[in-house]
């Protein structure tokens, strides 16, 4: 049997977990997952101004919070955290075991997702908008390929404790262990769309073990400033139990671990990875005791012949102002100053490519037909617009802050926000050009 | 009746496609659920949010539907204008939906 946990769900999730995981979860193996979309991209452009950084900007603290304790425990570590830079990650990391003093640590990076140099000027369709790859010209920033588990496997083999990457996709990350510990062929696509299940259910970690859940008198979740994070007993036919550390908070369930199976899935029957195409339309869960689920069934068919391609692009500015008004009459006095702002616009001759005038409480979120229905005693005013120069952002937010002295009665807490757009849309690519390979670095 | 009486949900994000998994406390309400929430009644509830297909996937040993829903996040997470760019609020929306059957239409 394997062991895997979960130390995180998202670039920010919380730390602790993690460490209680490796603390007394008897863990194999500790995945951190933490490269959203758009994350990379970002990542990508802080690279260009600092060669040694574009990894994970909380690499340092995860690792400083688990790495001993995984030594000790010999609990092998495997993350996205690498993001834009692995390499530079991987010589982080090892500087950082020199410093706490932990000899003989074999840290790999694993990279070949950047495929910047294959994507300029390509006349590869976009699968999303339409046209092709060089339309995008100059605003194409980064294009990184979605890697499978072949290149984990590989640096696990070759003894390595701690692994980071860029690009793979997410369930990849957990399948890599299970192929590696179980001699899985790479094309025994039944366990390998198995080992995806497992590695899906794991990869927002606390999402599985009633984090995203809660909803009070009807689905109940004990603890969860205390979450406990996932983590599942594997056996040699991909087969698995999700539990969590006793004592945490949280809960593990049926219900928990369907919701989490159909997160983010499309068709149930073909998930997509680069190592799969995984069919989680016969995977059945049966409760086996306290916070235990047993997960059975499951199953796959070959590869995706292509590997997906994620394309950063700047796409221009976000422009955002906001401010509150309180009141039986809030949704008139709303309503007149998102009026107010939408006639500035055009006194102003501001022309954004997209706008939304919205009342935060009442049709924000919501479609109108359903809003409609009460009058809250407070709504906040929400101008949003995507601009062309970061000039004309800057004016969004300024007209909705100056409603304080030229708006309805009663304005206050206006905020103001600008942010650049990095959209991010993708293409497929032959696997022959995307080439992942391993770089080794040691502790003293 | 409505939906969150016989069912919980919970929304994800793909590019400008969200998907919502509706999962049915029992089967008695798996089987209402299916009968009466079609691709077609889900996009309507949503109003203005789904600009695309919505498609229906079944889960009968799950007691689950996966509804996907093309062009419901502002063309993508990271260049959406709304306030909740994910879509992660479409789930508490949806289960507002009232079951009693429609009105044939005319």
């Amino acid at each position: 049997m394997v062991r895997i946990g979960a130390g995180a769900g998202f670039a920010g999730d919380r730390i602790e977990p993690a460490v209680e995981l490796v603390r007394e979860g008897r863990l194999d193996y500790l995945v951190f997952e933490c490269l959203a979309e758009r994350t990379i991209a970002l990542a990508q452009r802080t690279r260009l101004g600092d060669p040694s950084a574009g990894y994970d900007p909380l690499l340092e603290a995860r690792m400083r919070a688990v790495l001993p304790l995984c030594v000790e425990k010999n609990v092998r570590v495997i993350s996205n955290m690498g993001a834009a830079n692995p390499a530079a990650a991987a010589r982080r990391i090892a500087e950082l075991a020199d410093e706490m003093g932990l000899s003989g640590l074999k840290v790999a990076a694993v990279v070949g997702d950047d495929v910047l140099d294959v994507m300029a000027g390509s006349s590869r369709p976009l699968l999303e908008i339409g046209g092709d790859v060089a339309s995008l010209g100059d605003a194409l920033i980064s294009a990184n390929a979605y890697l499978g588990c072949e290149a984990i496997v590989e640096a696990l083999a070759h003894g390595a404790q701690v692994i980071v990457t860029g690009r793979v996709a997410d369930p990849s990350l957990f399948l890599a262990p299970l192929v590696h510990e179980f001699g899985w062929s790479l094309d025994d696509w039944e366990r390998l769309g198995r080992g995806t299940v497992v590695g899906h259910l794991l990869e927002c970690a606390g999402q599985v073990t009633g984090g995203y859940f809660a909803d009070p008198d009807v689905k109940m979740v004990p603890d969860l400033a205390r979450l406990g994070f996932p983590l599942a007993e594997v056996v040699a036919d991909g087969s698995a139990v999700i539990t969590k550390v006793e004592g945490s908070g949280g809960r593990v369930d049926v219900a928990t671990c369907t919701e989490q199976l159909l997160y983010e899935l499309h068709d149930p029957a073909r998930y997509l990875t680069p190592d799969v195409t995984a069919d989680f339309s016969t995977v059945a869960f049966e409760k086996v005791g306290p916070d235990r689920v047993a997960v059975r069934g499951g199953g796959g068919g070959p590869r995706p012949a292509q590997l997906k391609v994620s394309l950063g692009r700047k796409e221009g500015f976000i422009g955002e102002g906001a401010i509150s008004y309180a009141g039986s009459s809030a949704v008139a006095r709303g309503r007149l100053a998102l009026d107010i702002v939408a006639e500035r616009f055009r006194l102003i001759g501001l022309s954004p490519l997209e706008t939304r005038f919205e009342l935060i409480g009442v049709d924000a979120v919501a479609p109108e037909h359903l809003a409609s229905a009460f009058a809250p005693m407070e709504v906040r005013a929400r101008v949003v617009a995507r601009t062309l120069t970061r000039e004309e952002a800057e004016r969004v937010g300024r007209e909705v802050e100056a409603l304080y002295t030229n708006g309805p009665a009663g304005g206050g807490g206006a905020t103001r926000l600008v942010t650049p757009v990095v959209g991010v849309v993708s293409t497929l690519i032959e696997r022959d050009l995307v080439r992942p390979a391993v770089i080794y670095e040691a502790t003293q | 009746m409505r939906l969150r009486e016989l069912a919980h949900a919970r929304s994800g994000d793909k590019g400008d496609v969200s998907n919502i998994s509706v999962i049915a406390y029992d089967t008695a309400g798996y089987e209402r659920v299916r009968a009466v929430l079609t691709p077609e009644r889900v996009k309507r509830h949503l109003g203005g949010i789904v600009r695309g297909e919505v498609r229906r996937y079944e889960l009968p040993g799950l007691l689950a539907l996966n509804f996907v829903l093309n062009g419901a996040l502002g063309g993508g997470v990271t260049r959406s204008l709304a306030l909740d760019a994910h879509g992660k609020c479409l789930s508490g929306l949806l289960l507002e939906l009232d079951l009693t059957p429609e009105e044939p239409s005319r």
